[in-house]
């Protein structure tokens, strides 16, 4: 692996909390095109490491280069949405009091985000296309007017996947997708999202090791704010080291 | 069928709009004009004026509707800014009475009480109407951009918002009420005599006010919802909704806040401006604290994040106060303060959204409540 084909490559990060260090030292790499799953018990520090990524918050010390080589470390959230990175947050969030049309208009990619040319904004063609489209994949496309507030739990999550695929980042980092999912939407879930990986690099966060066996190819297991093994699912399942920190939790070793 | 997500007027509403723009407009002039004072048609000038200055009120509701209802920024200092449009009028009047004056000196009254010689040079730009009437507005605009940009820049946010702008209102209120701010004081500024050559206590001037007014608010009302309706509109209800969802999409919520937070500040410019020529006295009493409150219950009286509820509960609530003043003076204060905790409480959709509930066609489901109580039909 060379650093060519990395989209992200965190070193050494550190993420310091008066004392605590919800990430230390972490080293975290992902390919173009690659999905990616981070598992790892509560507050190993899974949430953290997304959130430094995206610019909700500055880590301590580190290096955080994505594409070619720009360090994100110190930009704000605007500019590393605009660089490419979407961010899907945990709990679905979703502006309730707009359509779901309205939610996904407002997150398609666009030259300027500023207050005047947004005002002057009409939807072009292409972009109509674009969220039709989005709508198909997401499948809410009979729900493209509703109010997205009265969807259902899953559907928000769904639309907030849509929201952020129309802001065509080449790197997606999602959120436990699935907490609060049917068995039936977890595996639409899985498969939304292994298609979204032909096009762009996905790391997501999550628990449900089922779901993780649907669409992992590489594992990576954070635990205490460090990355202690990457694998196939079945190599981390089966690593000691892993087995010891699950102890007890029967999250992994099922 | 999915409803529309957002309250807005449909096709009924719009043709009601239209007829009440039409009485404002043209039948009650009329019926000021036309009908015989003893008439029950008739409408007094006193009645006339006293609407003028309701709508001045509903002008300056506008504005907080915007920022409030659709992007739920609580500013609780709109007061400041009428009363920066109010006294750039009120200086431009009250160096249009000139010799007229008790005193018979060039200077206003004030100043002659105070000892002041020479006119302050702050009053220079207020010689012409152009200084009066762009003043009103760029003061307040520009007061706003600075303020907004050093509070929402530091991501201000929710009450900590309210607390600075109502703080805001106190401060502006000790500072007119000063004497060494040259505005007259406690007194304020009064006894404006004429503007442009027309006399203020001339009823056809009060009428010409009058019907300015109603331009004003018909063009401050489409203003406010080319914006909402436009995708700017739309962002500035996603900030109220999930602010950081937001930021996430490339956005900056602090500048679209500040953006709406000084289109309210001029609309409210403009409200104070037309208020002064009509009312004929402006005082530190109207710009402080507790009238930028109730700005925010004619707002929430008439229903939030729909624009004519601002316009509605500004009327009702001033219309109310000015019958019920003459039975109940004293109970006033509590009738208003009641009125809140009801609306809040009860009716979170206020005026606009019960009428909308009586009115709603057996056919079209009847409107959808959210959680924060906006009308989603």
């Amino acid at each position: 692996m060379t650093d060519g084909d990395l989209i992200l490559n965190c070193e050494n990060v550190v993420m310091d909390y008066d004392g605590f260090k919800a990430l230390n030292n972490c080293n975290f790499r992902v390919q173009y095109n690659e999905l990616r799953v981070v598992i790892g018990p509560n507050g190993a520090g899974k949430t953290t490491l997304l959130d430094v990524i995206c610019g909700k918050t500055t880590p301590t010390s580190g290096k955080i280069l994505f594409g070619k080589g720009i360090n994100l470390v110190g930009k704000n959230a605007e500019d590393i949405t605009k660089l490419g990175v979407g961010r899907k947050f945990q709990a679905p969030s979703v502006y309730g009091n707009l359509s779901v049309w309205q939610n996904l208009d407002l997150s398609v990619k666009r030259p300027s985000k500023g207050v005047f040319p947004t005002l002057m904004g009409r939807s072009s063609p292409a972009e109509r296309v674009r969220i039709e489209e989005t709508l198909e994949t997401i499948g809410l496309s009979t729900h493209a007017h509703d109010r997205a507030g009265a969807l259902s739990h899953g559907q928000k999550q769904w639309l907030e996947i849509g929201m952020v695929i129309l802001q065509e980042p080449s790197l997606l980092l999602v959120d436990e997708p699935v907490a609060g999912m049917s068995d039936k939407e977890t595996e639409q879930t899985g498969r939304l999202l292994t298609s979204l990986s032909e096009k762009q690099a996905i790391v997501v966060i999550e628990h449900d090791m089922d779901f993780v066996r649907q669409i992992a190819k590489i594992v990576t297991v954070l635990a205490e704010g460090t990355v202690i093994c990457e694998g196939t699912v079945d190599a981390v399942q089966a690593d000691d080291h892993v087995r010891e920190i699950y102890l007890g939790r029967a999250k992994v070793a099922h | 069928m999915p409803e529309q997500p957002v309250a807005r007027p449909d096709s009924r509403e719009t043709v009601s709009l239209y007829l009440v723009g039409v009485v404002l407009l043209v039948v009650l002039p009329l019926l000021n004009v036309l009908t015989p004072e003893d008439s029950w048609l008739h409408l007094s000038d006193f009645r006339l004026n006293q609407f003028g200055k309701f709508l001045c009120f509903a002008i300056l509701a506008l504005g907080l509707d915007l920022i409030w209802g659709y992007c739920g920024v609580l500013s609780m200092g709109q007061g400041v800014f009428f009363g920066f449009g109010a006294y750039c009028m009120g200086m431009y009047l009250a160096l249009q009475i000139g010799t007229e004056s008790v005193y018979g000196s060039e200077l206003p009254d004030f100043m002659v009480w105070t000892q002041v010689k020479e006119l302050p040079l702050f009053w220079y730009p207020f010689k012409s109407i152009v200084g009066g009437v762009l003043g009103a507005i760029l003061v307040p605009v520009l007061f706003a951009t600075l303020f907004g940009f050093l509070a929402f820049r530091s991501r201000i946010k929710g009450v900590y918002f309210a607390i600075i702008t109502q703080a805001l209102a106190f401060a502006a209120w000790l500072v007119f009420n000063r004497n060494e701010t040259r505005l007259g004081g406690t007194n304020g500024l009064t006894d404006f005599k004429q503007a442009l050559g027309f006399r203020l206590s001339d009823p056809s001037t009060q009428r010409g006010l009058y019907i300015i007014t109603v331009l004003a608010l018909g063009a401050s009302y489409l203003f406010c919802r080319w914006i909402v309706a436009s995708r700017a509109g739309k962002v500035l209800i996603a900030i109220r909704d999930s602010e950081s969802r937001v930021t996430f999409s490339g956005y900056t919520p602090w500048m679209y806040k500040l953006f709406v937070f000084v289109v309210s500040a001029g609309l409210a410019g403009l409200a104070g401006m037309l208020y002064v020529p009509q009312v004929g006295i402006i005082t530190p009493a109207q710009i402080g604290v507790l009238p930028s409150l109730e700005v925010v219950i004619w707002v929430a009286v008439g229903g939030r994040g729909t624009l004519i509820g601002a316009v509605l509960g500004a009327v009702a609530v001033n219309y109310g106060r000015s019958v019920l003043t003459n039975y109940f003076p004293e109970a006033w204060p509590f009738i208003l303060g009641g009125l809140f905790v009801v609306v809040v409480t009860m009716f979170p959709d206020g005026l606009l959204g019960m009428i909308r509930k009586v009115t709603a066609r057996k056919d079209t489901p009847a409107p959808v409540s959210n959680a924060d109580g906006r009308t989603a039909a």
